[in-house]
């Protein structure tokens, strides 16, 4: 094994290590949610015709729930490592940016991989799933968990302490995954807020991926694609930037 | 090739207290060569910019001015082939809570591309003494074999040239007897070593060579007999419960009780004991001893205490 890939096993065992936190407790909590607003929606709200609500609201959640612990897996080891000082032993090793980047980052897909696998399988007894579009579904669950593992990484290398990660976490994730689309189409939005949502990243990832279960979507796939591509570029080039400069890490 | 070389190297930080724009000045013009297999001691008093070095030349930091080498790759630009030359044992005790010591060992191995280390780990853990650990997570061990595996890590891939940081602070005399009966045999098969310490004894028995460092600067750079040769040679010792008159207390090292000072001929012990006498004080078990390394850094760092800005960068004492 070479050095990156060293690095990414690590990763990738230290989250398996503690999978009762870090991947069955969010499938529980994607559960509540879905147990909850479907319970409640179901008869009330019709987003697609043919679509039923908690049909409609799986996608969604098995989204989101991948996002944030595709988030959660690179910016919570990092912090932790600063915290700890146990970083200092990565630090005085060969290894390039490009393995921070490709260990932090791939770790972070898988770690987002499981919990959305993990979530869908469970949400699969709720409410049958069509697979419209199987590629895309693929497509955007990677790009989406490598773009948050990017961005992660950043909020890891920025934050110094953990309630700097967690305002990040509580004022920046949260609500764009929460104004994305995932309880509700934003065709049912007023105007202005569709357009707000339109800015919004996250909306395109969730869309675009649920354009590959069903068909149907509020945006083109293409179009989503090529915001969630775009998005990634740019988290990617700053992650990469900080890793090289060694910000907040090397003095 | 020296195994390590500090060419120029100054490092300045934003002053935390000055006026903004002023900044501190944490190493000043370092110039040092450390050659191969030497056991070298890098002294001085805290804040004296030990650490500071160690870091610069770990990739940690960066200098402010000046190149740092490892075995003639420059820790920046060639950082990855430095970094494989050179295995640093941390002052902080540091550790990962998810792992055992040997999954932490087989990782710290990957890290620098080596596979299939399992043989050099085992020699590792036995030497250490952390054989029978191997299976124990990081949380479980003491504070003292915590430290041991920091060495452990340092060493995992081979390196010539050992760094370590203070390594037997807060440490029992036990564990300092495995550390020291081990870095010296790798010593022996021709690693290069440079040491911080704060036990002044253990560089006097260990080390061939010395600098010491204050302030920024290499105030002395000899072989550790040389400084000792060059010192006052003698030292008066005696007991006493009073307080030292204003002039011998500046000149002694005082532990609890028991007064040192340097003598460097009869009179000047004439004159001590005169002035003690003159003061009142009573004073059990006098007796003379040969000067040790801490004299020397004593009288060195005094030296030094009143107008460091104009002594030399380098100076032979």
């Amino acid at each position: 094994m070479t050095g990156w890939q060293t690095l990414f096993v690590k990763e990738v065992w230290r989250f398996w290590k503690v999978g009762f936190q870090t991947v069955a407790a969010p499938v529980l909590t994607a559960m509540m949610y879905l147990l909850i607003f479907g319970h409640v929606l179901e008869d009330h709200v019709k987003v697609y015709d043919s679509i039923g609500y908690t049909a409609f609201l799986i996608p969604g959640l098995v989204m989101m729930s991948l996002l944030q612990n595709a988030f959660a897996n690179s910016s919570s080891s990092l912090i932790q490592s600063k915290i700890m000082g146990n970083l200092v032993f990565l630090l005085l090793t060969p290894l390039s940016h490009w393995s921070w980047f490709v260990a932090y980052v791939g770790s972070s897909i898988v770690r987002g991989l499981v919990v959305g696998a993990g979530v869908l399988l469970v949400a699969a007894w709720f409410a049958p799933l069509g697979y419209a579009a199987p590629v895309w579904i693929v497509v955007f669950a990677l790009l989406g968990a490598a773009l948050m593992g990017a961005l992660g990484l950043i909020a890891g290398l920025w934050a110094e302490k953990f309630d700097q990660l967690a305002a990040f976490q509580n004022f920046i994730i949260m609500p764009m995954t929460f104004l994305s689309g995932v309880f509700y189409s934003i065709n049912s939005l007023p105007g202005f807020w569709q357009g707000v949502s339109h800015l919004n990243p996250f909306f395109y990832m969730i869309d675009g991926f649920r354009y590959g279960f069903f068909g149907v979507s509020d945006a083109s796939p293409w179009l989503s694609l090529g915001v969630v591509g775009g998005a990634l570029t740019v988290v990617s080039l700053i992650a990469m930037h900080l890793l090289r400069t060694g910000y907040k890490i090397r003095s | 090739m020296p195994a390590i070389s500090f060419q120029s190297v100054s490092k300045s930080y934003p002053s935390p207290r000055g006026p903004d724009g002023s900044t501190f000045l944490a190493l000043d013009n370092v110039q040092l060569d450390i050659e191969e297999g030497e056991f070298f001691g890098l002294l001085g008093p805290n804040g004296a910019g030990k650490t500071t070095l160690i870091s610069i030349l770990a990739g940690l930091t960066r200098a402010t001015s000046g190149r740092v080498t490892v075995m003639g790759h420059d820790v920046q630009v060639d950082y990855a082939q430095a970094r494989r030359k050179l295995g640093i044992v941390p002052q902080e005790l540091v550790f990962d809570p998810f792992f055992n010591v040997r999954e932490a060992l087989r990782f710290q191995s990957g890290y620098f591309g080596i596979t299939n280390n399992g043989a050099w780990i085992d020699e590792l853990l036995e030497s250490l003494g952390l054989a029978d650990k191997a299976g124990a997570n990081m949380r479980q061990l003491s504070g003292g074999m915590k430290r041991r595996m920091l060495v452990a890590q340092a060493l995992v891939h081979k390196p010539p040239v050992i760094v370590l940081d203070e390594p037997t602070a807060g440490v029992d005399v036990e564990l300092r007897q495995t550390l020291w009966h081990f870095i010296a045999s790798l010593n022996k098969q021709g690693h290069t070593v440079l040491l911080t310490t704060h036990y002044l004894e253990e560089a006097e028995a260990l080390c061939g060579r010395i600098a010491m460092l204050k302030t920024g600067r290499i105030v002395a750079l000899d072989r550790t007999t040389d400084l000792l040769k060059a010192a006052s040679g003698n030292v008066l010792r005696f007991k006493t419960a009073g307080v030292l008159p204003a002039a011998l207390a500046a000149r002694a090292r005082v532990t609890g009780s028991v007064v040192q000072l340097p003598a460097h001929n009869a009179l000047e012990i004439e004159q001590y004991l005169a002035a003690v006498r003159e003061s009142g004080l009573t004073v059990e078990d006098v007796e003379m001893r040969k000067a040790d390394l801490e004299d020397v850094f004593i009288d060195i760092m005094n030296r030094h205490q009143a107008s460091p800005a104009r002594q030399p960068a380098v100076e032979s004492v």
